[in-house]
């Protein structure tokens, strides 16, 4: 069960060009929310929107279209998308919300439905929740050392970073690319991302990443009725052009490799935690 | 699954499997197709059962009903009035779930009675002894006791009393109830939110009428909740702090800047800032936050759970 429940999984891009000419992957993420967007199956939708530094998010509620092209692209650091979750049903006033979030942030929102205790209002109103595959994330300033001091890139000429096939990637806008072992990048990751126990984004109504699918191309599981809903709607619009993931290389094979590589790795972790000290450990939030 | 149709079973009755056995009994086939589409509309089985008392005006199955009462302690009732933020869910609850056999606000009974499930809403003053009396006087009385909020969880804004004011100026000293009584079961925030107020009345129906296997799902749902108490009865933003980031839990989701009432949490870094002036030491920024405690049985179902809680609230399963 590393990939959790899911109704299927297909191979998917966006048949918008425009769309896929900056997203991170297929564009799936941008153009399922500008499906549900022009089809009022949410009023807008919280993504990770451009920061006040190069590749460095800043949560916002995107209502248009022009927002949702705005914040295409994965920025390897934190977008904590779910500090809005309130404020886009009580101050902009959203009946329908769409979010975009890590396995994490997925799993934040449905203990928010569940146990709505600091979340008046919310639990009704999540429209479609859109999880991204997760492997780690950065602090920003561990994602600048990456970039700035192990690939010599500056921030602000970087384009596009990926990780993938072991090596992290900085792409620049004159076309310098810069590649290095994953392995190196390590040590910045987030002390918190090494108790999670989710790679795939089990919580979300529909999960998208890279891995498992050709260049170009994302990885989907639709996993709920809400989220079935809107991806068939969506694929009969002329939305999305699809494969079967059963005929694409690498294929589920590799996303179950890394998902239960994540899994292992992290609750061994937990269990270091737990007996850290001498008769003494660190607090395990699972129960 | 196992512990999710059990309790569908409970909230819906048999309806479904009565349908599928004996289709051919239904007399008006469009009426059979209405119930199938409905599952909302109440089971035939708790119908049969009711009480037939021509006294009793409304058509409600008050059989199995738990009794809950709120008791008000130094609190401001923005309690009170979350639950009855449910609107008609608190009607709902009130017909099929619950009979609110106390309530200063809502209900004429003067003395605390025995009962299920005390709400307590606000902290107790020390000086004041009838609130002292009442507060034993609850735990005596109730099977289980919650905190609803976060002044009688944790103090909340009247931990910053210190007395002087009209027309009680020697009313200075204001403790959470856990510090004079066991308590059960803590719902923080200021105000909870309703609909987590709603989730836990359902859920202790269940965990009181339910079978084994019925408190087993409300056990688990509720856990979490009842282990609260154990932490203590002191809640600030610095909790963030110091379990969760200092504990390496941390990812930086936001949710508790989302949860704050008063918008004491900001993110900064990736990280939660906490304006320790502003923080009225509510509790829900780390109840809310997923590291504080996170379920993969009760979360990981979440769709159906949330699908049942629409349908027994009445508000159809879409
Ligand atoms: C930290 C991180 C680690 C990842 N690790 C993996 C991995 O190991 N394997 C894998 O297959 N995929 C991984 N992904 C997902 C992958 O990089 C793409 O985001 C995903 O495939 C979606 O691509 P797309 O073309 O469909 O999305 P696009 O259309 O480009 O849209 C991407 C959406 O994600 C949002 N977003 C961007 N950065 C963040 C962020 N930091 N936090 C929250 N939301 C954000 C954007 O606002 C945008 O809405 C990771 C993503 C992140 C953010
Ligand atoms: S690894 Fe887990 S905790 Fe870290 S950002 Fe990704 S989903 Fe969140
Ligand atoms: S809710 Fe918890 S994990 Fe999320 S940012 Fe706040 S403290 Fe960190
Ligand atoms: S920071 Fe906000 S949510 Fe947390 S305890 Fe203080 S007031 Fe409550």
């Amino acid at each position: 069960m590393v990939l959790g429940n899911y109704k299927t999984a297909v191979c998917a891009r966006a048949a918008d060009a425009d769309i896929l000419k900056c997203s991170q992957d297929g564009g799936v993420v941008t153009e399922l929310f500008t499906y549900a967007l022009e089809n009022g199956v949410i009023d807008g939708a919280i993504v990770a929107g451009p920061g006040d530094a190069p590749f460095k998010p800043e949560p916002i509620v995107a209502t248009t279209k022009a927002e949702l092209l705005a914040a295409r692209g994965t920025r390897y650091t934190i977008s904590p998308n779910m500090s809005l979750i309130k404020e886009a049903t009580r101050s902009y006033g959203l009946d329908k919300v769409g979010i975009v979030g890590t396995p994490c942030q997925m799993q934040a929102l449905r203990k928010a439905q569940l146990y709505p205790i600091g979340m008046r209002k919310v639990p009704d109103k999540i429209a479609l929740a859109i999880g991204i595959f997760c492997m780690e994330n950065f602090p920003y300033q561990g994602l600048e050392a990456i970039v700035e001091d192990h690939c010599n890139t500056k921030m602000e000429s970087a384009v596009k970073m990926d990780i993938g096939k072991g090596k992290f990637t900085v792409y620049t806008e004159r076309g310098a690319v810069t590649q290095i072992p994953l392995g190196a990048t390590h040590k910045y990751e987030q002390p918190g991302c090494h108790v999670c126990l989710d790679y795939v984004a089990n919580m979300a109504d529909v999960s998208t990443g890279s891995v498992g699918t050709p260049d170009g191309w994302s990885t989907v599981f639709v996993r709920t009725k809400k989220g079935e809903d809107v991806w068939s709607k969506a694929v009969a619009a002329g939305y999305f052009e699809t494969k079967d993931i059963a005929s694409v290389k690498p294929g589920l094979d590799l996303v179950t490799k890394l998902a239960t590589g994540k899994i292992d790795r992290n609750k061994k972790t937990l269990e270091e935690r737990a007996k850290m000290g001498v008769g003494k450990g660190l607090r395990n939030p699972y129960i | 699954m196992g512990l999710l149709s059990r309790l569908k079973k409970i909230f819906t009755g048999d309806q479904e499997a009565e349908a599928k056995a004996a289709p051919e009994k239904r007399s008006e086939p469009a009426a059979s197709k209405t119930a199938a589409a409905k599952p909302a509309s109440k089971p035939e089985d708790v119908k049969v059962n009711r009480i037939q008392d021509a006294k009793i005006k409304e058509d409600k199955p008050v059989v199995e009903k738990i009794t809950v009462g709120h008791v008000h302690m130094s609190g401001c009732t923005g309690c009170l009035v979350s639950l009855a933020d449910n609107y008609e869910g608190l009607f709902k609850i009130l017909d099929d779930y619950a009979d609110l056999v106390y309530c200063l606000t809502l209900a004429d009974v003067r003395h605390i009675p025995e009962m299920d499930v005390a709400l307590v809403e606000g902290s107790v003053c020390l000086q004041d002894e009838c609130s002292v009396r009442e507060i034993k006087e609850t735990r005596e009385k109730s099977k289980v006791v919650v905190a609803l909020g976060g002044c009688a969880a944790y103090g909340n804004i009247t931990r910053f009393s210190r007395g002087g004011q009209w027309n009680q100026p020697q009313h200075e000293s204001f403790v959470p109830i856990g510090d004079l009584i066991d308590v059960d079961l803590y719902l923080p925030s200021c105000p909870p939110g309703a609909e987590a107020i709603r989730n836990v009345c359902l859920m202790a129906y269940l965990l009181l009428r339910g079978d084994e296997s019925q408190k087993a799902l409300a056990a688990a749902y509720l856990k979490p909740l009842m282990e609260l108490p154990k932490r203590g009865t002191e809640a600030c933003g610095c909790d963030l702090m110091v379990d969760v980031i200092n504990q390496g839990l941390c990812m930086g989701c936001g949710t508790c800047a989302a949860a704050c009432p008063v918008r004491a949490v900001s993110m900064q870094a990736g990280k939660p800032n906490v304006d320790r002036e502003m923080c009225i030491k509510c509790g829900a920024c780390y109840v809310q936050c997923p590291r504080s405690f996170y379920s993969f049985d009760v979360v990981g179902q979440f769709e159906s759970i949330s699908e049942l809680i629409a349908t027994v609230m009445g508000k159809g399963g879409q």
